[in-house]
């Protein structure tokens, strides 16, 4: 990610100060203090995490300077690798899903045929304020094969559905809950950026009698890739951070979501349960470095199609 | 998953107005308008059912918000219980424990206060300095914060636990204040929209009229910066309202949980021996958290959306 | 980047690495603690002059015996904390020890969770204040559940020797008998799940402290751990096991046990009406019973635990805890006294009263004790079944010096054999192998 180059903006409105060396320290003035703290939860966080990946800290033994082997014992963690398999199945499912829904939709938006427009943005948008705990427990509640939702319709059409905490469903039925909470959010972020092309280019089109679908697929979608872009970014990132869910499903289904369901979920077990710090923070480092080379592939590709 | 707003990756920059032309903030088009196509009842039936699909659990909520505990089980879920209930569920709900609910929401508000509050205060000032200021290092600034930005805060989450715990920090509301400070996606925002709000020409005319640039910024910036303030306000409180993951490692004393922390406390309590099952309390209390947020979406939409246009978006 | 944040870093570097130091060093000097001597005159002089400590513990009991206690002693003030129920504080209590911060003066730890404390030195030896000479006072199992050689890391405060529950009124409507062994209660499960689709012989999802206590019974002990607690082996593979598992695979099988969660809120329903018919578990089961279950009061009967051969009586242990000093704390005195006070002296009898099962001699053999009769339970005079069950608790367990993170990742892997068609007994050698390779990994030796 450190490729990206800061816009072009900045260099040109900032020009003209360029030529009052005495200004040049203000700046720092106003961006000292998120620096500052920037530095104490972010730098300093992973500095740490870096020096404690080089040790291990024993039951018996005590603490001694290991080098490497952390990671080497990562990349040979079955543990870890089958819950970076998980979310990356959940990932390449889930995200396209969502984000497909939450286009869809903002095309529908986009389009001025829809009656009752504002009702449905602000509605659909209404789950992005729910917190991840609420909108878990309540689904939770609902996805119930006795007393909840799916208990339910079981009852009223004598069907019997399977268990969606059931350890074949339990990511889809993860899925489903991810998608309720953000679809509104991406939605919102596509809308406004269909909003802000300029008309000057529907003009062109009309003149050139394209129909509504050439319209989507020469000039909004085109127009939005940036959008696009980020909107993909953040799912994957948020995809990989994968925790809140499970671990408030897993005393529902205890068999269902194990202690290594997500990598996130696993440096969680083995800080908190295993107290193997060192290792946690190994495997978080890991984590994080994969997490950026794919959000940077998304990024380069993306940005590839349009330049 | 946490909010993406937090987790904000590098998004797309807005590429400037072309030189010499006065930046301006894009207005909404009004093209579609114009032309007036025809309402479909097909595509509103489609887009109905996404509306469906968000609106049902919400439904879910509020209905089961009327049961009381044993009505939960006893009746469906998307109808009225035989006894309304809200009102007692709701004086339960602040009551219950010693009113620990009552102290909950009130960690809620200091963490949004001071966590949303900071970090749209931090973000707010980074995001006009980058825009309008040329200093040593800013490069450097640029490159880093982006850089980490990519690395997933749930995974800096454990370090910063270790950190804090060495520090004495863990066990106090600090513990969780203080990483909500940090907004990237916030500073984004605020660099994007003060490049664009905020003309150059205007700031130079302050300057040689004589302001400091402490004036400059409040009296002439800060009010061209308002939707943006808004939005960024909006999308950090929404991050720390939500929040679980941090204080969740970070908290082990009931009397310093948020809302979230709380409520999850609440429904595993009727999974321990001894505890008291009281998921009507759970639900009416999740419906009381989320009241607040979304009362604050509706009441500033016009300020959220034309920020989140202004910043979001490339052309 | 400036200087400033250059510095900010280093310093906390610095912090950190003097942290660490002193973790690694802490060994010796805590350590050093462990020998501590405290008289009973130095005890009585604390008492005397007053103080507060702080007491983790989630146990409903110890609210009146803190409330007696303050009164006897007026100058002390007793802080008692719920810092969550036992996983839970436990990972409070190790981070609160790894900080060196909060750590408090008594806590409230389980007996297999006593070894991960102990070897860590976590925890103060008792012999030096005098508790070596309560061994008389408590029944064996649980006292040797508290020392390791002649160190004693903890009072026992309660003790869960097993045995049956049973919905009396259930088994009458469908005249089942009450199985002695555990082949008559497969038979049973079968009867009853016949008798009403919706009816369970008993609840099973998976729980580690139910079938290591299960394991126990059946004469499997798949543990072994050396006296300075480094060596260790596991082993789930012995006759006992595969007695275990060969019965318990059939109902498994035969989906006889009821897909319910412990202690939530369908569990508690299904104990009501009766869907959940049996439960076999540790004696402190009661009070949770008259507090939980209260629609079926008079529908339970208490049985002595089914047996794998017949006409045997060995029995095994479920649950059940003890207070500690963590070597971190203050107060010694005071919290000694507290934690004396509590489980050895007049605290007894008001837990007793609250409910609670003892791990006192003299209280399980006192005649008052087992005579009463339990109102939930009919009438029935059901402490006789767990004095005798206490009394033949089978030898030799022992539990991981780890077990508290080994119970933790139970259901990662046995808990597959409750879902999939993984055998138990796989299930049990998966949960073997993560437990080896946890221990290797923190420097254990480790045998299979």
């Amino acid at each position: 990610m450190t490729t990206l180059q800061p816009p072009a903006a900045v260099d040109r409105t900032a020009r003209p100060s360029l030529k009052r060396d005495r200004r040049s320290w203000t700046g720092w003035g106003f961006v000292g203090p998120f620096v500052a703290v920037f530095a104490l939860v972010f730098l300093a966080p992973i500095g740490y995490s870096i020096y404690l990946s080089l040790f291990r800290d024993r039951l018996i033994g005590g603490n001694t300077f290991v080098g490497l082997d952390n990671y080497q014992q990562a990349l040979q963690d079955d543990q870890f690798w089958a819950g970076v398999t998980r979310v990356g199945l959940f990932l390449l499912v889930q995200v396209p899903i969502m984000l497909g829904i939450a286009l869809l939709v903002a095309l529908a938006l986009d389009s001025g045929r829809l009656y009752g427009k504002n009702f449905f943005r602000i509605s659909i948008f209404l789950p992005y304020a729910v917190p991840a705990v609420v909108a878990t427990l309540m689904w939770a509640f609902m996805y119930g094969t006795r007393f909840g939702l799916v208990g339910d319709i079981n009852d009223a059409f004598g069907v019997s559905l399977p268990d969606p905490l059931s350890p074949d469903l339990i990511l889809a039925s993860i899925g489903n809950i991810v998608t309720w909470e953000f679809v509104g959010y991406n939605m919102l972020i596509f809308y406004s950026a269909l909003r802000v092309i300029p008309h000057s280019l529907y003009e062109a089109a009309e003149i050139d009698g394209a129909g509504q679908l050439r319209v989507i697929t020469a000039i909004k979608l085109p127009a939005i890739r940036g959008a696009l872009v980020i909107a993909t970014i953040f799912s994957i990132i948020g995809s990989f951070q994968l925790f809140n869910e499970p671990s408030i499903l897993k005393p529902l289904a205890p068999n269902a979501v194990t202690t290594d369901y997500t990598p996130n979920y696993y440096t969680y077990t083995l800080s908190f349960n295993g107290q193997q710090h060192n290792y946690s923070a190994t495997v978080a480092i890991v984590m994080g470095l994969i997490t950026m080379v794919i959000a940077y592939v998304v990024q380069l590709r993306g940005m590839r199609k349009g330049a | 998953m946490s909010s993406p707003a937090t987790t904000a990756s590098k998004p797309t920059p807005a590429p400037p107005g072309p030189p010499g032309h006065a930046p301006r903030l894009r207005t909404p088009r009004k093209a579609a308008d114009r032309r007036r196509p025809r309402r479909s009842v097909l595509l509103t039936g489609l887009t109905g059912l996404v509306l469906v699909y968000t609106l049902v659990p919400l439904i879910w909520l509020v209905i089961s918000s009327t049961k009381t505990q044993e009505g939960l089980a006893d009746s469906p879920g998307l109808w009225f219980g035989d006894h309304f209930a809200l009102w007692d569920n709701i004086r339960e709900t602040f009551t219950y424990n010693d009113g620990v609910f009552v102290r909950w929401l009130l960690n809620t508000l200091l963490y949004v206060v001071l966590g949303a509050g900071g970090a749209t205060f931090l973000a707010v000032l980074g995001g006009y300095a980058l825009a309008k200021f040329t200093f040593p290092g800013k490069r450097a600034v640029f490159a880093v914060v982006i850089g980490a930005v990519a690395v997933p805060t749930t995974a800096l989450a454990v370090p910063t636990f270790l950190m804090f715990s060495k520090m004495g920090l863990t066990n106090t509301p600090w513990a969780v204040i203080l990483p909500s400070l940090i907004s990237p996606f916030g500073l984004y925002l605020m660099w994007v929209f003060a490049t664009e709000a905020i003309p150059t020409e205007l700031l130079e005319a302050a300057r040689i009229d004589g302001a400091g640039e402490l004036r400059t910024f409040f009296r002439v910036s800060l009010p061209l910066l308002a939707p943006g303030i808004v939005t960024v306000l909006l999308f950090t409180m929404v991050a720390t309202w939500n929040n679980y993951f941090l204080p969740l490692i970070m908290l082990k004393d009931p009397d310093w949980y948020p809302l979230t922390l709380g409520l999850n406390s609440w429904n595993a309590q009727a999974q321990t021996a001894g505890g008291e099952a009281v998921f009507n309390l759970v639900i009416t209390g999740s419906l009381i958290t989320i009241l607040p947020l979304i009362a604050a979406f509706l009441l500033l939409q016009k300020y959220w959306q034309s920020g989140l246009a202004a910043g979001s978006v490339k052309e | 980047m400036s200087n400033n944040t250059r510095r900010l870093l280093r310093g906390i570097g610095l912090v950190c690495a003097l942290a660490l130091g002193a973790t690694a060093c802490g060994g010796s000097d805590d350590g050093g603690s462990g020998d501590k001597k405290v008289s009973a005159g130095d005890i009585q002089a604390a008492l005397k002059k007053g103080g507060s400590i702080t007491v983790w513990a989630w146990e409903p009991t110890l609210k009146q015996v803190v409330e007696d206690f303050e009164k006897d002693h007026p100058k002390v003030h007793v802080n008692l904390v719920n810092a969550g129920t036992n996983k839970d504080q436990y990972t409070a209590l190790q981070n609160a020890i790894s900080a060196k911060k909060g750590v408090p003066d008594v806590a409230q730890i389980e007996y297999y969770a006593l070894g991960q404390f102990a070897l860590t030195k976590s925890l103060d030896n008792l012999s030096g204040y005098g508790a070596d000479k309560l061994a008389k006072t408590y029944s064996p199992g649980p006292w040797n559940s508290v020392k390791t050689g002649d160190a004693v890391y903890a009072l026992p405060m309660d003790s869960g020797p097993m045995a049956l529950f049973y919905n009396k009124k259930v088994f009458d409507k469908y005249k089942i008998a009450v199985p002695t062994t555990w082949d008559e209660y497969v038979e049973a499960a079968r009867k009853l799940h016949k008798a009403d689709p919706k009816a369970y012989i008993t609840s099973d999802t998976g729980d580690a402290g139910f079938t290591t206590s299960m394991l126990w019974q059946a004469g499997s002990r798949p543990y072994k751990v050396s006296d300075d607690g480094t060596k260790v082996g596991i082993n789930f593979s012995d006759k006992g096991a595969a007695t275990y598992t060969k019965t318990w695979q059939k109902l498994i099988d035969e989906k006889l046990l009821a897909p319910v969660n412990g202690w939530t809120d369908d569990w508690y329903k299904g104990l009501g009406n009766g869907d959940i018919a049996t439960l076999v578990t540790g004696a402190w089961m009661p009070a949770n019973f008259v507090s939980g279950v209260k629609n079926a009061s008079g529908d339970w009967r208490v049985a002595p635990m089914p047996q794998w051969t017949k006409g045997d009586k060995t029995t095994a242990e479920n649950g059940g805890s003890s207070l500690a000093l963590p070597a971190a704390g203050k107060n010694k005195e005071l919290a000694y006294a507290f934690v004396e006070y509590a489980n050895a002296g007049k605290g007894v009898q008001t837990r007793l009263k609250g409910g609670a099962f003892p791990a006192t001699t003299k209280d399980l053999q006192s005649k008052a004790f087992q005579d009463t009769e339990f109102p939930y339970f009919g009438g029935q005079k059901a402490n006789k079944i767990f004095a005798d069950s206490a009394a033949n608790v089978g030898r030799g367990w022992s539990y991981l010096p780890y077990q508290v993170y080994a119970n933790s990742i139970f259901n990662d892997s046995v808990g597959k054999a409750y879902v999939s068609h993984t055998p138990l007994a796989k299930g049990l050698k998966a949960w073997q192998d993560a437990s080896v390779k946890y221990g290797k990994e923190q420097g254990f030796t480790v045998s299979q």
